[in-house]
C-alpha cells in the first residue's frame, strides 16, 4: 500500500514537469507590460497614480496603433446627477441614423459588425411584439405606411440583471447610473448577455477592426476606448460626451429630434418635463429592471 | 438686432455639430430623400441669440432668394387671393398647409415681404418664424420651448442650439417627408 503511494507520487511530479515547463516559456515570452496588463487589478480599486500611469500606458498604445493622438478619460461620476433618456415612438422614422453615429463615436467595430442600437420595425397593428418585429428592414424611404420604429440599445436599469451575474463584477452601475463594463477585467463568460431582456450587450467575437482614419480619438476609459477581442461591450449614454455635459452621439444626430436626455435628478431638465407631462413607458415592465431609458409619446 | 454669438464653448459646439452634419451628408451624398435639415447648409447662417436660445437661422440655400424685397419692393402687392401662375410655382404646386383656407399673404406680410405677419398684425422677422408656427400649433411650440419637441443640440446641462420649425417642416408643406434608412445590419447568417 505505501509502496503504490510512493509511485504514484513520482508519476504526479513527472506529470507536471511539463506543465511548469510549459508555464515557464509563456512567462518568459510575455513582456514586463503585458505582465502588469495581466496583474492588473479591477478599475474600481485602483489609486489615482496607478489609473493614472495605466491610462497613460493605453493613450501611448493607442496612439501608436491608430497614429493619432488619443486620450483616454477617467473622468469619475458628478454627485447630484442621475442619467436618464427618452425616446419619442410617435416621431421616430426608423432612418437608422442614430445606429452608426453611435458606431462612430463609440468606436465599435466594423468588420465583424457590432451595433449597439438595434431599431425595431413594428406592426402598429400589432404594437410592441417582439415576435413579430424587424430589424433588417431595409425600404426606399422610411417611415412604411403601417409601421412604427422602437430603437432598443441598453436601457440602463436601474436593477441590472447583467452586473448581478457576471463572475468578476466587471460589470458595474455606476454613481451617475451609467452601466459600464472595464474590459480588462471582463473575462468574455457572456453571463451578462445571457442575463440581459434586451439584448443591449455585444460579445466581440473577433479582433474589432476600425480603419485609421474613422476611429474617434476622444475616448473614455470605461466607454469608447478601443476594445480588445474577448470582452463584452454596450450602450454607456456616451460617457465620454455626457460627463463632459455633451449629449450622446444618437441625440445629436437624430433628424427628427425623438431622442431626449438629461439629468433626471434635476426638476427643471427636458427629461423630466416628458416624465411628468407625457405618455411614458419602460420596455419589459413587468421584469422589474427598472429602466433608466423611458418610451415616450409625444403627440 | 440680432447678433452672431461669439462665445467659444458655443462655437466649438457649433463646429462640432456642423462637422456631424457635414460628415453626414458624405455619408448620404446619393441619397435621393434627404430633407433640407440636413444639409450643411443649415450651419452655414449660425445660431442667433433669442433670449436664452440659441436658434439656427432660417433655412434659405438658394441663391437670391432673400430678402424677398429684393424683388418685391418693385412690385405693386395685389391683395386678391388666387393661385400664383407668373412666379412660386413650384410653391404653388406643393403648398398643402390648409391650402382650402390659406394663401401667401396670411403669413407673409404684404407691405414688406422681409417679413412675416402674425394674426395680430405684428411683424416678425424670418429668424423667429417659430412664433408664426406657434400661433396654431401652441402645443407644439410649448413642446419645442422646452426641447421636447424638435432637436436641440449642444450641452444637456448648458448651452443648447434649437433649429426652428422650417428647419424639419417646410412651411408651405409641413408633413415631415419620408427618408432613405441606412443599411439594416448584416444576418448571423451571412457573417460566415
Amino acid at each position: 500500500m505505501q509502496k503504490k503511494q510512493k509511485n504514484s507520487s513520482r508519476r504526479d511530479f513527472l506529470k507536471k514537469i511539463p506543465v511548469v515547463a510549459a508555464g515557464t516559456v509563456a512567462m518568459a515570452s510575455c513582456s514586463p507590460e503585458e505582465w502588469d496588463d495581466f496583474l492588473q487589478q479591477s478599475f474600481r480599486t485602483l489609486s489615482k497614480e496607478e489609473k493614472d500611469a495605466i491610462i497613460k500606458n493605453l493613450e501611448k498604445k493607442y496612439t501608436e496603433k491608430y497614429g493619432k493622438p488619443f486620450t483616454v478619460s477617467a473622468e469619475p461620476a458628478t454627485e447630484g446627477i442621475l442619467f436618464g433618456y427618452a425616446l419619442d415612438l410617435s416621431r421616430c422614422v426608423g432612418c437608422r441614423r442614430c445606429v452608426y453615429a453611435c458606431v462612430d463615436e463609440n468606436n465599435q467595430s466594423r468588420d465583424p459588425q457590432v451595433h449597439w442600437i438595434q431599431v425595431l420595425q413594428m406592426d402598429k397593428i400589432k404594437g410592441i411584439d417582439l415576435a413579430h418585429a424587424d430589424v433588417h428592414y431595409n425600404p426606399e424611404t422610411v417611415p412604411e405606411e403601417g409601421h412604427f420604429y422602437m430603437p432598443v440599445a441598453c436601457q440602463q436599469c436601474r436593477n441590472p440583471q447583467c452586473t448581478t451575474v457576471c463572475p468578476t463584477k466587471a460589470t458595474y452601475q455606476d454613481e451617475d447610473g451609467i452601466v459600464v463594463v472595464d474590459y480588462d477585467w471582463c473575462i468574455g463568460c457572456r453571463y451578462c448577455m445571457a442575463a440581459c431582456p434586451y439584448g443591449a450587450r455585444h460579445f466581440n467575437w473577433g479582433e474589432p477592426s476600425i480603419p485609421e482614419e474613422d476611429v474617434n480619438p476622444a475616448t473614455h476609459y470605461l466607454g469608447n476606448r478601443p476594445r480588445p477581442k474577448g470582452v463584452v461591450e454596450k450602450c454607456t449614454f456616451c460617457i465620454q460626451r455626457v460627463r463632459k455635459g455633451k449629449y450622446p452621439a444618437c441625440v445629436e444626430i437624430c433628424p427628427t429630434g425623438s431622442r431626449k436626455f438629461g439629468n433626471l435628478l434635476d426638476p427643471n431638465s427636458e427629461i423630466r418635463y416628458i416624465l411628468e407631462n407625457k405618455r411614458v413607458l419602460v420596455f419589459k415592465e413587468e421584469l422589474n429592471t427598472q429602466p433608466k431609458f423611458y418610451y415616450f409619446f409625444g403627440v | 438686432m440680432m447678433k452672431k454669438c461669439k462665445r467659444k464653448p458655443l462655437l466649438i459646439a457649433f463646429l462640432h455639430f456642423s462637422t456631424v452634419l457635414l460628415l453626414l451628408y458624405g455619408c448620404n451624398s446619393n441619397a435621393t430623400h434627404e430633407s433640407d435639415f440636413m444639409s450643411p447648409n443649415i450651419a452655414r447662417g449660425g445660431y442667433t441669440q433669442q433670449g436664452d436660445m440659441a436658434i439656427a437661422a432660417p433655412p434659405f440655400n438658394e441663391e437670391g432668394i432673400f430678402p424677398c424685397s429684393d424683388c418685391h419692393a418693385e412690385e405693386v402687392t395685389n391683395p386678391q387671393r388666387r393661385k400664383l401662375v407668373d412666379m412660386h410655382e413650384d410653391i404653388s404646386e406643393m403648398f398643402d398647409h390648409d391650402s382650402e383656407n390659406r394663401w401667401c399673404l396670411d403669413c407673409h406680410n404684404a407691405d414688406d415681404r422681409d417679413y412675416l405677419r402674425l394674426a395680430s398684425g405684428k411683424l416678425l422677422s424670418f429668424k423667429e418664424s417659430q412664433k408664426l408656427c406657434g400661433q396654431c400649433h401652441g402645443d407644439k411650440y410649448r413642446d419645442w420651448k422646452v426641447g421636447v419637441h424638435g432637436k436641440r443640440t449642444g450641452d444637456w446641462n448648458g448651452k443648447k442650439q434649437y433649429l426652428l420649425c422650417v428647419h424639419c417642416h417646410n412651411p408651405h408643406s409641413p408633413h415631415f417627408k419620408p427618408i432613405k434608412p441606412m443599411p439594416p445590419p448584416v444576418r448571423q447568417k451571412d457573417i460566415y
